[in-house]
Formats: structure tokens, C-alpha cells, sequence
């Protein structure tokens, strides 16, 4: 998200801090995250939300333009469109128009595996759409990794249509990990050969990044470089201000320095689950359904959940810390999904307090969804073998032992 | 239909707003109230603002019905020590293409 610097305060007494007011939670989320589908072409190895293979469950088309009118009423004014990937959704593009005809504005993430000239020049068109083309890698080698072979080769592929299609300021979208860490002014130079805008975010340990997490999170230096190198380069880069927990190295980054969760963001999960922030699919901080009666406004406005998230929320052994005003005790998921207390360090605090809780040993939780691609799963599979003899010896004939019915 | 978009260096300052001139909400403009105010977002440039107090909120939307800037604040029942204030939040506003002056719409 990018905030103008707000306009001054107006009242002689003053107002709560902006930050502050959000933590008690808004008439509608800011940053609405919705995932059409679990469904998609690649098999990043640290998906955060485990996705592959389409549900069954998913919502209907009518399902979500009625979502979408109720976004409408409660004036959202963008959603954030993920998967899976949502261009592999058949109706994809007709809820892309659906949504911006009722004034919600739509920024989608995709692999660009659906892009096209003809659909970026219809897309950039509009005013009301916004494109992030996810890139984990500045280099193939480095992306292909992650991501999949041929996967970075798509992504330039459309992102050479949307510069051709005039489509300004479109976002590369990069997962920062401990292999392009050092690849950031390459992705900088990246954004500016396509005239868009580079916006970097943090790994989280959610959905499969559980399992690449201790493989590919940022080393300590890395965090350090990457810090210092957000400070010089101010809110030109976005960040979707996914890296609050770094605000314990001193000066706070530019963006909300706050965790949003249930507060200021929300996500909706391909089959309508209400989870408080997109890195958080698990049954633990899922707080209702879009399907459920009163809808989504009623969830976020009433879900006994994000009640308790807009609550003041204890520090824990954190509270001590000098540097707890700045980071807050870091990313809620990012601890959830490494076995850390809600109220302890983040796994990649600054001081150094998250990899020591980590290493007297944790108890991850165990996913409570999983919608990889089956064919990626090479685990025996359990069979036993018929060791029924033929009837007779001679009988091999194949209706051998069958009676029919009257 | 846009506001017209100057390409010289835009002042922030105050002295830049003229709080005697027209004044209205973009058309691009969102306004949606909150409780501590109202949250504002800009679809062409993509920004959000915060209007931090209901007062501001109701001179903001009672621009396009006043004859000034000055006029709407008068209506809001703002009280003169406080008018600097307001416009300097209003040159905010109309620094970030939030509010465009009346004939430029």
C-alpha cells in the first residue's frame, strides 16, 4: 500500500496517531487480499497458500460478483487479486470487469501466464487496474529455482507486453530470499528497462514456505543490507510495508509500521474463508465465511476474532526490549508458523532474540490445508497386492467365479 | 474529466492553496468516513490520505456546495485561531491531486 502523507491534524486537541487508530480496526479493511483460486500452473516451493490444485468448493461466478457488490457497499476501494493463479480462472476476466464497474479497483498478482497483447492493452486501459508480475529471481537461474523452469521467462514475456502496451508503473512483485537478496539493484534496473515499479516482500514460513523457510529466509547480514538499502531508496520502492520487523535496526521504514492483521488488512480464500491476513491460512486465525449469513461485512465488523486482534495487544517478553516500539514483536504469522509464541519475538528479530527462542526448539503447527499438485508428491504409495488365487488352476478364464444375478 | 495536472514542481505549502478559490473532491477521488475521520484514495494516482478529524471531513465534503474554501470551513463551524490549521491540511489535499480546484474539473 502506498500512503500520501497525511494531512496535517486539524483539531487543537490532538488526535490519536494514525497507527494507533488503525489498531482498533476500520468501517472496511484498506488492504484486502482475495485468492480466486487454489488452482496453478506452477509449484512455487514456498506458495503461502499451498496452491495447485482447484477446490472443488470454490466460489461460483455469482458467488463472487455478490462479494463484489458487497465490497461496493462497504467502499473498499481495491481488492488484491492472488491465487493460485487467478488468470486460470475462465471467468477471471469477467469479474475483472465486474469489479471495476462498481468502483472496486482491482491490482492482480499473476505469473503472467494469461497475459497477451490484447490483454495488456485492455488492461492498461483502465484506471482502475493495477498489474503485479511475480518475479523471484533477477536472473532465470535464480528465479527458475524457486519458481519453476520456465517461469521467468513468462513473467518477462509479460511484462514486455504490458510495457509495449503502454502499461506504466506496473509492479514486479519479488518474494525477497537468501538467494536475490544480492539482486536488488538488479531488479531495480529490471523495473526501469520496463518502466515499472519494483515492490519487494518478506518470505513468511506459510503454506510450503514452511518448508523452505530455514533454506531460503534472509541471513542476518542479508536483513541488514536490505534494510539500509529500503532506507536510502524511501517509499520509491514498494513493500507493502511487509517489513516492520526491521524497524528495530533504528529508523522505521517508510509505510504503516504496524501489523494489520484483522485491523487494516484481511484475505479471502478461494473458498470464501475469512483469514486475518493472507499469510495466515490456518484454521487458528480463520474468523468466518463471505457465505455465511451478514456476509463479509459481518465478519469483519463482528467476528469474535479480529475483535480480539483490535484489542491491545500484550508484548510479552518483548515489552523489555528497547526496540519494541518500532517493531511491535514483528510479523504474527511469521511466528505462528515457526512454533513461536504470538507474544515473542519474531524468527527474524534484529536482535538476534527470535533465532535464540528458535534454537532451545519449537513445535511448528501442522498445516491445515494443502492444495499442492499431487504429481510433486513422490511419497510410496501404500497398495497392497491381491494375493487371492485363481479359483481353479486351470480357470483363468475371466468370468470365472462370477454368478450373475436374476 | 480529470483534474488538470500541472507539471511544474507542486508547493506543499499553504501559501500555494487558495482558500478563496472553488474547491472540490476529484473526480477519481473515494471518500470514505472512518471513525477517527475519513480515509481518501486516489484511483489514477493509486495514493491514500487520511483525513485525521470528522470536522476536516465535513469541510472536505461540503467543498463542491461552497463558493470557497474559506466558506466551507465557516459552515463546519471551524473557529478562526483554528483556520491555519485547516488550510494547511486543505494545501495538503490539494497537493496530492485529493482536491482540484472547481473550474478544472
Amino acid at each position: 500500500m502506498t500512503a500520501a502523507p497525511a494531512a496535517a491534524p486539524a483539531a487543537a486537541r490532538p488526535p490519536l496517531p494514525l497507527a494507533e487508530q488503525f489498531q482498533y480496526g476500520l468501517a472496511a479493511p484498506i488492504c484486502l487480499t482475495w485468492e480466486l483460486t487454489y488452482a496453478c500452473n506452477l509449484s512455487c516451493v514456498h506458495c503461502l497458500s499451498s496452491s495447485g490444485r482447484r477446490d472443488p468448493r470454490e466460489l461460483t461466478t455469482t458467488q463472487c460478483q455478490a462479494v463484489i457488490d458487497e465490497l461496493q457497499r462497504m467502499q473498499v476501494f481495491y481488492v488484491n487479486i492472488g491465487g493460485g493463479e487467478p488468470t486460470v480462472r475462465p471467468d477471471f476476466w469477467a469479474l475483472l470487469d465486474y469489479a471495476t464497474a462498481h468502483g472496486v479497483g482491482v491490482k492482480f498478482s499473476t505469473n503472467g501466464v494469461r497475459i497477451t497483447p490484447d490483454r495488456a492493452r485492455q488492461l492498461a486501459a483502465s484506471d482502475y487496474v493495477d498489474v503485479q508480475i511475480s518475479l523471484d529471481g533477477a536472473t532465470a537461474e535464480v528465479n527458475d529455482a524457486v519458481r519453476g523452469p520456465g517461469s521467468y521467462d513468462t513473467a518477462l514475456r509479460a511484462m514486455g507486453q504490458l510495457a509495449d502496451a503502454g502499461f506504466a508503473g506496473f509492479k514486479i512483485s519479488v518474494v525477497i530470499t537468501r538467494h536475490n537478496a544480492g539482486q536488488l539493484d538488479q531488479f531495480q534496473a529490471l523495473a526501469g528497462r520496463f518502466g515499472a515499479q519494483l515492490r519487494i516482500t518478506r518470505l513468511r514460513p506459510s503454506g510450503r514456505g514452511a518448508d523452505v523457510w530455514d533454506d531460503l529466509h534472509p541471513t542476518a547480514a542479508q536483513q541488514r543490507q536490505l534494510y539500509d538499502w529500503l532506507a536510502v531508496r524511501g517509499a520509491s520502492v514498494l513493500t507493502g510495508d511487509s517489513f516492520f520487523h526491521l524497524a528495530g535496526y533504528g529508523e522505521a521504514l517508510p509505510g504503516l509500521n504496524l501489523c494489520g492483521a484483522g485491523r487494516v488488512v484481511c484475505l479471502i480464500d478461494p473458498v470464501g474463508d475469512v483469514y486475518a491476513c493472507p499469510f495466515a491460512i490456518h484454521d487458528s486465525f480463520r474468523a468466518g465465511n463471505v457465505r455465511d449469513p451478514g456476509g463479509f461485512a459481518h465478519v469483519w465488523q463482528h467476528s469474535e476474532l479480529f475483535a480480539g486482534l483490535r484489542q491491545p495487544q500484550a508484548g510479552g517478553a518483548c515489552q523489555s526490549c528497547s526496540a519494541y516500539d518500532a517493531c511491535r514483536g514483528g510479523c504474527m504469522a511469521a511466528k505462528f508458523f515457526t512454533g513461536l509464541p504470538l507474544d515473542g519475538p519474531d524468527p527474524e528479530c534484529v536482535k538476534g532474540h527470535g533465532e535464540r527462542a528458535l534454537a532451545t526448539g519449537t513445535v511448528p503447527p501442522r498445516p491445515s490445508g494443502d492444495h499442492s499438485h499431487r504429481t510433486s508428491d513422490r511419497r510410496p504409495v501404500p497398495l497392497t497386492l491381491g494375493r487371492r488365487p485363481p479359483v481353479t488352476a486351470c480357470d483363468s478364464n475371466p468370468l470365472a467365479g462370477f454368478t450373475p444375478g436374476r | 474529466m480529470a483534474c488538470a495536472v500541472s507539471t511544474e514542481p507542486v508547493s506543499t505549502g499553504p501559501e500555494a492553496f487558495d482558500l478563496d478559490a472553488a474547491w472540490q473532491v476529484a473526480p477519481q477521488v473515494q471518500v470514505r468516513p472512518e471513525r477517527f475521520g475519513a480515509l481518501l484514495y486516489h484511483f489514477g494516482t493509486r495514493q491514500l490520505s487520511f483525513l485525521k478529524s470528522p470536522v476536516l471531513l465535513t469541510v472536505v465534503r461540503s467543498l463542491a456546495g461552497q463558493p470557497s474554501a474559506r466558506a466551507a470551513c465557516r459552515a463546519a463551524t471551524v473557529p478562526d485561531q483554528e483556520l491555519a490549521s485547516y488550510h494547511r491540511a486543505l494545501a495538503t489535499l490539494a497537493a496530492s491531486q485529493m482536491i482540484c480546484p472547481r473550474d478544472a474539473a
